[in-house]
């Protein structure tokens, strides 16, 4: 594997006309530049999470003991619902958006999103959307409450919406638009803007799982937009279609949504698997261990995501048939996702590893993940899932698969990045803090969920029988700690902006890392404008079977 | 692929996108308040709109001069190719979820609701056949959709306009102005008169066949699936009007021409639709 180096003429200031960023605060309202929109989505993502998160506070606090201690019931089940919405398309997906506006262009080879203007309506579509979501919790009635799911008829009851349900609707349409845009434009950037010499089976597996997510985007988004049209329409048009009465069928809407919500759910991982592919080599000082079987994986992922639904709805009352089928379904995705997992390891395998926060974050990512994973193929098996279906256990299922998985990976790609971005060093101390603390307390909030749901606690109430207050505590203190942790971040992302440790980081930040990916062959930080001619040669130190 | 990146036209800053997006959350926050019932909602969405349809006119008039002015490169043309295909296919999902709702209700929950164990105890008077208003009978009764009045002339009309659009190309092609302009004169004519009939049908359904948005699942499924197409072929219908507008400006060239081609596209996909609607809604 040669080292290799890209050419690019970004020194030279004067070899593009156009100069650095408009002045002032009105730069980042008409921005085109892919780097100010990366920056836009990942500080809007990071809004985000603190949101979500203080509502998670709100939802731990009152479950720390029985009884009702600080909400009313229908605020803790706006908590519940809201906390889902502004996590999902608030800050994990916007985040991710934010590494791919930030990283596709850098790692490709091209100068910038190939839909630029598009790309910033995307970013203004996704804060009109959250902030038309934000405001059903000034309204009468209060947030949405029915759970981010919206299941009807629960959703369509004047109790459970208040006022927000056509707020609600509209918000999901233009999150629907904004990400649509998105994911159009990455398509578009890397099919068009590639580097001539980089081929497909080139692209670091950032890109790749970046440009499968894209697909299932486009295809499930409008999905969901339809069904929140036809709740809409239900509400307060005269429909019929979730109304038995009228000839239409309520689960028809849980077959939709979770149409849209499986594949859904992997828009969130499998980004999240590419930035683990990207940083664990660089760490290990190896190539990435079967990187064509990671490609072919994540796609097989992507198919199977849309072939799966049902096993949401395990409990509805489908036919047998149906049980059996999404069953078996489910359980193949164990092999794809397995195949990663073994890869990850095989990466590390003998490496000449070191444990710097972002390779931290993303062996506990591996580890933990595959934790969630677990619990989901137990829940693959219909007649068990009729004991967990909507009790803390799945609660504890996904939340594994988010919060050390997803989560901890945009911590891992913000240290990971941001001395690219900004040309400081965090401070890996903090850092490591911020890691163990984050580590040690996500187990604490989450691991104990499982045994309440195992013993009967159903997810999404405010009170509970006595018999579940210890574990119910314990976890409440684990969420305690893992909030405060996360001001770390906060302070870190803030501090390493401002300059950091001080330290000047070199082009490559990381060592060798300009053998595994284009961005680190460029000057650290990253120049405003960059790949004015396309690099002509590409580090391929990440494809282990290259050629 | 070219061997510099100089040539991609990056432009540097936007203003439309955030004015689009503050006409579009204007609007619809606009319309939420207007099913709120609140008195605020209509002025907000007609706001809204304003605002909206200025952005329309002054994005496309910047795309239009940009392009005129020969700012888009090759590569350029290909990601807009990419953009328009790519939006297609989401829009081809929209309708597919109302497709797939039409489908199931049809298929399942109607003969569910008609049969077994849910006919023994809860209705037994239902009889589970298409079309239907539900075991309430929702609406009162209706009178089901023919399809060979309206529906099959609106099939020919429409039709004929995708031959008038091919055609209108052809013209482009050939550089043969005439050609190009009346064919689509023609293609915009029965595009509104399409929609005009569709008025008239929805007219009949609502005042004399006691058909509505109401009548259980059946008029649920009839509107939703022929009202967002019928939306659909008025975006089709202005989108060519501007095209139409362009062409008569003496834009486009045919080595150059990504405006009409998309129009055309989303024409030709309005089209397919619509024949998909006239099997499955109209005729079966």
């Amino acid at each position: 594997m040669s080292a290799v180096v890209a050419e690019h003429d970004d020194h030279h200031a004067d070899d593009h006309h156009d100069h650095g960023p408009a002045k002032g605060l009105l730069r980042w309202i008409i921005t085109t530049n892919h780097k100010d929109i990366g920056t836009l989505y990942l500080l809007f993502a990071l809004a985000m999470f603190f949101v979500g998160g203080a509502m998670a506070m709100v939802i731990r606090a009152e479950l720390f003991e029985p009884g009702l201690q600080f909400v009313d019931p229908a605020f803790f089940n706006s908590m519940t619902t809201m906390h889902a919405l502004v996590m999902v398309f608030g800050a994990v997906m916007p985040a991710f958006v934010g590494l791919a506006n930030w990283q596709i262009p850098l790692m490709i080879g091209a100068k910038d999103m190939a839909l630029p203007r598009m790309n910033n309506m995307s970013f203004w579509m996704l804060v009109a959307g959250v902030l038309l979501l934000a405001s059903t919790l000034f309204m009468e009635g209060g947030a949405p409450n029915g759970g981010w799911t919206l299941y009807p008829p629960l959703v369509l009851q004047p109790i459970t919406v208040g006022k927000a349900l056509p707020f609600a609707v509209f918000s999901v349409h233009l999150l629907g638009i904004s990400s649509i845009m998105g994911a159009i434009n990455i398509i578009a950037t890397i099919f068009n803007m590639r580097a001539p010499s980089m081929k497909m089976m080139d692209m670091p597996l950032f890109v790749w799982t970046w440009l499968i997510t894209a697909f299932l985007l486009i295809a499930v988004m409008p999905v969901f937009a339809g069904a929140v049209t036809m709740l809409l329409t239900d509400k307060f048009f005269h429909t019929s279609f979730f109304n038995a009465a009228g000839g239409g069928d309520p689960v028809l809407y849980q077959h939709i949504f979770w149409f849209f919500g499986h594949p859904e759910v992997y828009i969130m991982i499998l980004p999240t698997f590419g930035v683990a592919s990207t940083i664990i080599p660089i760490f290990a000082r190896k190539p990435l261990f079967g990187y064509a079987s990671m490609v072919w994986a994540t796609a097989s992922i992507a198919f199977f995501s849309f072939i799966v639904w049902a096993h949401h709805m395990f409990t509805v009352g489908l036919p047998i048939a149906g049980e059996l089928y999404f069953m078996y379904a489910t359980m193949i995705i164990a092999v794809p996702t397995g195949v990663k997992v073994f890869n990850w390891t095989a990466t590390m395998w003998k490496g000449a590893m070191t444990f710097e926060t972002p390779m931290l974050f993303s062996i506990a990512f591996v580890v933990l993940f595959t934790m969630g994973g677990f619990t989901g193929l137990m829940m693959s098996i219909a007649p068990t899932d009729f004991q967990y279906h909507d009790t803390y256990f799945i609660v504890a299922h996904f939340h594994y698969t988010l919060v050390p998985a997803s989560v901890f990976i945009l911590m891992a790609a913000g240290y990971f990045w941001l001395p690219k971005w900004t040309g400081h060093m965090y401070n890996e101390k903090i850092g490591q803090l911020h890691f163990w603390l984050s580590a040690i307390s996500v187990n604490i909030l989450f691991f104990p969920q499982h045994f309440l749901g195992l013993a009967g606690m159903p997810r999404r109430i405010p009170d509970y029988a006595v018999q579940f207050a210890d574990w119910n505590m314990i976890s409440s203190i684990g969420g305690f700690i893992f909030g405060l942790s996360q001001l770390l971040f906060l302070y870190i992302v803030i501090d390493t902006i401002k300059g950091g440790t001080g330290e000047k980081v070199t082009d490559e930040v990381w060592e060798d890392a300009g053998k595994h990916s284009l961005e680190w062959t460029l000057p650290s930080p990253v120049p405003y404008h960059t790949w004015e001619t396309p690099p002509t040669i590409v580090p391929t130190e990440h494809v282990l079977d290259h050629h | 692929m070219s061997t510099t990146n100089a040539a991609y036209y990056i432009p540097h800053k936007a203003t439309w996108p955030v004015i689009g997006t503050l006409g579009l959350v204007t609007m619809l926050a606009g319309f939420a308040n207007f099913l709120n019932g609140s008195s605020i909602g209509s002025t907000l969405m007609v706001i809204g709109l304003l605002i909206f349809i200025a952005m329309l006119v002054g994005w496309f008039t910047l795309q239009a001069h940009e392009s005129e002015t020969g700012m888009y490169s090759h590569e350029v043309g290909i990601s807009y190719r990419m953009g328009m295909m790519w939006f297609i296919f989401s829009e081809i999902v929209f309708f597919a979820v109302f497709f797939g709702t039409l489908w199931y209700t049809r298929n399942l929950s109607v003969p569910w609701l008609g049969s077994g164990a849910t006919k023994e105890i809860l209705h037994s008077a239902y009889e589970a056949t298409w079309p239907t208003n539900g075991p309430a009978a929702l609406g009162g009764k209706f009178e089901p959709m023919g399809a060979w009045g309206l529906p099959f002339l609106n099939t020919l009309i429409l039709l004929t306009s995708g031959v008038s659009c091919t055609w209108a190309h052809h013209g482009l092609l050939a550089k043969n102005r005439d050609q190009l302009i009346k064919g689509l004169i023609a293609t915009v004519a029965l595009g509104f008169l399409f929609v005009t009939f569709q008025a008239f049908e929805y007219h009949e359904a609502y005042t004399e066949m006691g058909l509505t948005l109401g009548s259980g699942v059946y008029g649920s499924t009839f509107f939703m699936l022929t009202g967002f197409h019928g939306f659909h072929v008025c975006v089709g219908a202005i989108i060519l009007s501007v095209v139409l507008f362009r062409s008569w400006k003496g834009h486009f060239k045919p080595e150059n021409h990504f405006a009409f081609e998309a129009a055309a596209w989303y024409w030709h996909f309005v089209d397919v639709v619509w024949l998909g609607l006239f099997v499955f809604v109209y005729l079966m």
